[in-house]
């Protein structure tokens, strides 16, 4: 960041490009990056023009005619149980990006925290965190959130609980990422002179070491966002969502439920999950594309 | 010695994992004010038609009958005691079946699916990850692992739907779910062998695409690193074939961190593999899992959970051991 700032009055003529050209530029050398970030702002654009023009109650039972083909009163049809499955897809987007972005952030925050004060401080913090990770690591994440989904209440479950849940047992692969580059980062000399200054500990961690971890940062809460998405998903195809709202995995439990390949009825299964291959993918080339930014190494690898 | 020593330090960490996998299974649920035994009674009550008094009476029998109203640290005791003989315990709507039954009537279904589809993807994956990072392999067997790729972030459950809808509903080639056709008796002919293998198809398809991508993204990763190694260009002075080259030099040596990769996974693969059977309604565990979660079969859930943790927790070391094997190197020391 400093080396764009510093400017001296002999390169005044040459015009540097704002940071937002020079952003667009390195976009069209990042292709996935690009390419994910397309995807993503299509879906948000989607859902958020959704939400403004439809009536979210279509998005619940009996609130439609049941098991009409797509129309053009229907575009996306409407499913066995009289929902509006085109309303479904818009609010089942916006649960789903509740669901990620609440569950991204926590993670990320727990992540980078605890990364920083195993890696800085070292001792027995480090060893404890890190051997809580290690015995997490071979249990299936997956199957512990079944047994705190299960638990609950149903009335209890809802977007907000999932991602609670989600949230709860996947910080370990954020902490060990950040932990092992602030332990890289300790090292560099940069640190080592900020140190014989007499810069206080947290000033080291808040002027020094977090600026240079922030592609990695953005690269864990991607990845966060994806494994939520991606815990929720399954949750809720497995009958442990939030039944009566319209959350992707939801519509998809309810569809394999009712036998909808059987019936004939294939819109009702197939949309969600377009949707959510598109949501995953997207986030998917966004992480390639961070990780070809945050580690220059790879980048030519191709 | 030192590897006796190493040997007893990943299975006392074994033990540690599958101590903590059932204290998170046994703590979790108390946390929790739904009580298995008294939903189910409120459940028959409302179907069935008991006066309410006996209920309460016989809710405190079965809780006293489970041990449920013994101090916490009893039950703990209890409970970790029964885990370590693989007791989990019975089913709440199969009463007399327990946990255990119903695993392992549906344990032969999942293991066919899951060990299948885990071998083929990690040998093609592999394979074509290794090919496409090859500088001298032909372009198109590199452009084949390109559509793999780009499917790395469908999960196979996604894939399953899209299948599905494709080949089973539009082309009507596969059938649409259940582990046979409906109608049809079991039995050791020809034609149901190959009714039941044909059931099978679409789901292994589902799992084997959505996890090839992952490896050959790796390997292709691995394979880059590998060809620029000494050794490989002095194979190539010494004037070895390329196939040579390629089989002994590149790809062995590629292979062995995805052997590590492969254990990490494993996990995912598993969890994985009983969402897309629920989706095909397969007989497997994941089919036995989502009915238990459908009608609140508490125990058969948390057996189902703790017996895939342990199952996979003990492959995962299994598999830290098959590496010496694998690599003189690591042997040597």
């Amino acid at each position: 960041m400093a080396s764009i700032t510093m400017t001296s009055a002999a390169d005044e003529q040459v015009r540097q490009p704002g940071q937002f050209t020079l952003f667009l530029r390195y976009l069209r050398r990042n292709k996935s990056l690009m390419i994910g970030v397309i995807i993503l702002l299509l879906l948000v654009a989607f859902t958020a023009i959704g939400l403004l023009v439809v009536d979210q109650h279509h998005a619940y039972p009996l609130s439609a005619p049941s098991k009409k083909a797509p129309s053009w009163q229907y575009p996306f049809g409407t499913d066995f149980f009289g929902r509006d499955l085109l309303v479904a897809m818009v609010v089942g987007m916006w649960q789903t990006a509740i669901i990620g972005v609440i569950a991204g952030a926590l993670g990320t925050v727990i992540g980078v925290v605890l990364g920083f004060i195993s890696a800085y401080f070292g001792g027995w913090i480090d060893n404890l965190v890190k051997g809580i990770c290690q015995v997490l690591t071979p249990i299936p994440v997956l199957l512990i959130q079944v047994v705190v989904a299960s638990t609950l209440d149903k009335r209890d479950v809802t977007i907000y609980t999932m991602a609670l849940i989600v949230v709860m047992l996947a910080w370990m692969w954020p902490t060990l990422v950040i932990r092992s580059q602030v332990l890289t980062m300790k090292e560099r000399q940069f640190v080592s002179v900020a140190k014989l200054s007499g810069v206080s500990d947290l000033g080291i961690i808040f002027k020094e070491i977090l600026p240079n971890l922030l592609p990695f940062i953005a690269a864990a809460f991607v990845g966060q966002v994806f494994s939520a998405v991606f815990a929720s998903f399954y949750l809720a195809v497995l009958g442990l969502g939030p039944l009566r709202e319209p959350l992707l995995g939801n519509i998809i439990w309810a569809a394999q439920g009712q036998g909808a390949f059987f019936n004939g009825w294939w819109w009702w299964p197939i949309e969600p999950a377009v949707a959510m291959i598109l949501i995953l993918g997207s986030l998917a080339l966004i992480i390639m594309g961070l990780d070809e930014l945050a580690n220059p190494r790879v980048r030519r690898s191709e | 010695m030192a590897t006796f020593r190493l040997v007893a330090r990943r299975l006392l960490f074994l033990i540690f994992v599958i101590w903590a996998a059932s204290t998170i299974t046994f703590i979790i649920p108390r946390f929790s004010n739904r009580s298995a035994i008294r939903e189910r009674f409120a459940q028959l009550a409302r179907t069935g038609g008991f006066a309410p008094g006996d209920l309460e009476k016989i809710i405190t029998a079965m809780q006293h009958q489970f041990g449920l109203d013994k101090p916490l640290w009893q039950q703990y005791g209890d409970y970790m005691w029964s885990v370590a003989h693989l007791d989990f315990g019975y089913s709440l709507n199969k009463y007399p079946a327990t946990v255990l039954d119903l695993i392992s009537q549906a344990l032969p279904w999942s293991i066919g699916l899951i060990f299948v589809t885990t071998v083929l993807s990690f040998v093609i994956g592999n394979l074509l990850g290794a090919i496409a990072a090859w500088p001298k392999s032909p372009t198109w067997l590199r452009g084949i692992a390109t559509p793999f790729v780009l499917l790395t972030g469908v999960p196979p459950v996604l894939m399953g739907v899209l299948l599905l809808f494709f080949i089973g509903f539009k082309l009507k080639l596969l059938p649409l779910g259940g582990a046979y056709s409906i109608g049809v008796v079991p039995n050791w002919s020809w034609e149901f062998a190959l009714d039941m293998l044909a059931h099978q198809v679409l789901p292994a398809l589902a799992l084997i695409l959505g996890s090839v991508g992952g490896w050959v993204l790796s390997m292709r990763g691995m394979g880059v690193t590998i060809q620029g190694e000494d050794y490989v260009n002095f194979a190539e002075h010494k004037g070895l074939g390329g196939l040579t080259i390629f089989r002994d030099y590149y790809l062995r040596n590629a292979l062995l961190p995805q052997v590590t990769g492969f254990a990490l996974a494993l996990g995912s693969l598993v969890t994985s593999a009983i969402v897309v059977e629920g989706i095909f309604g397969l007989p497997g565990i994941g089919t036995v899992l989502q009915l238990a979660i459908q009608s609140n079969d508490f125990p058969v859930i948390y057996g189902i959970v703790l017996f895939i943790t342990i199952t996979v927790a003990t492959l995962m070391v299994a598999l830290e051991f098959v590496y010496p094997l694998l690599d003189p190197r690591i042997r040597k020391q």
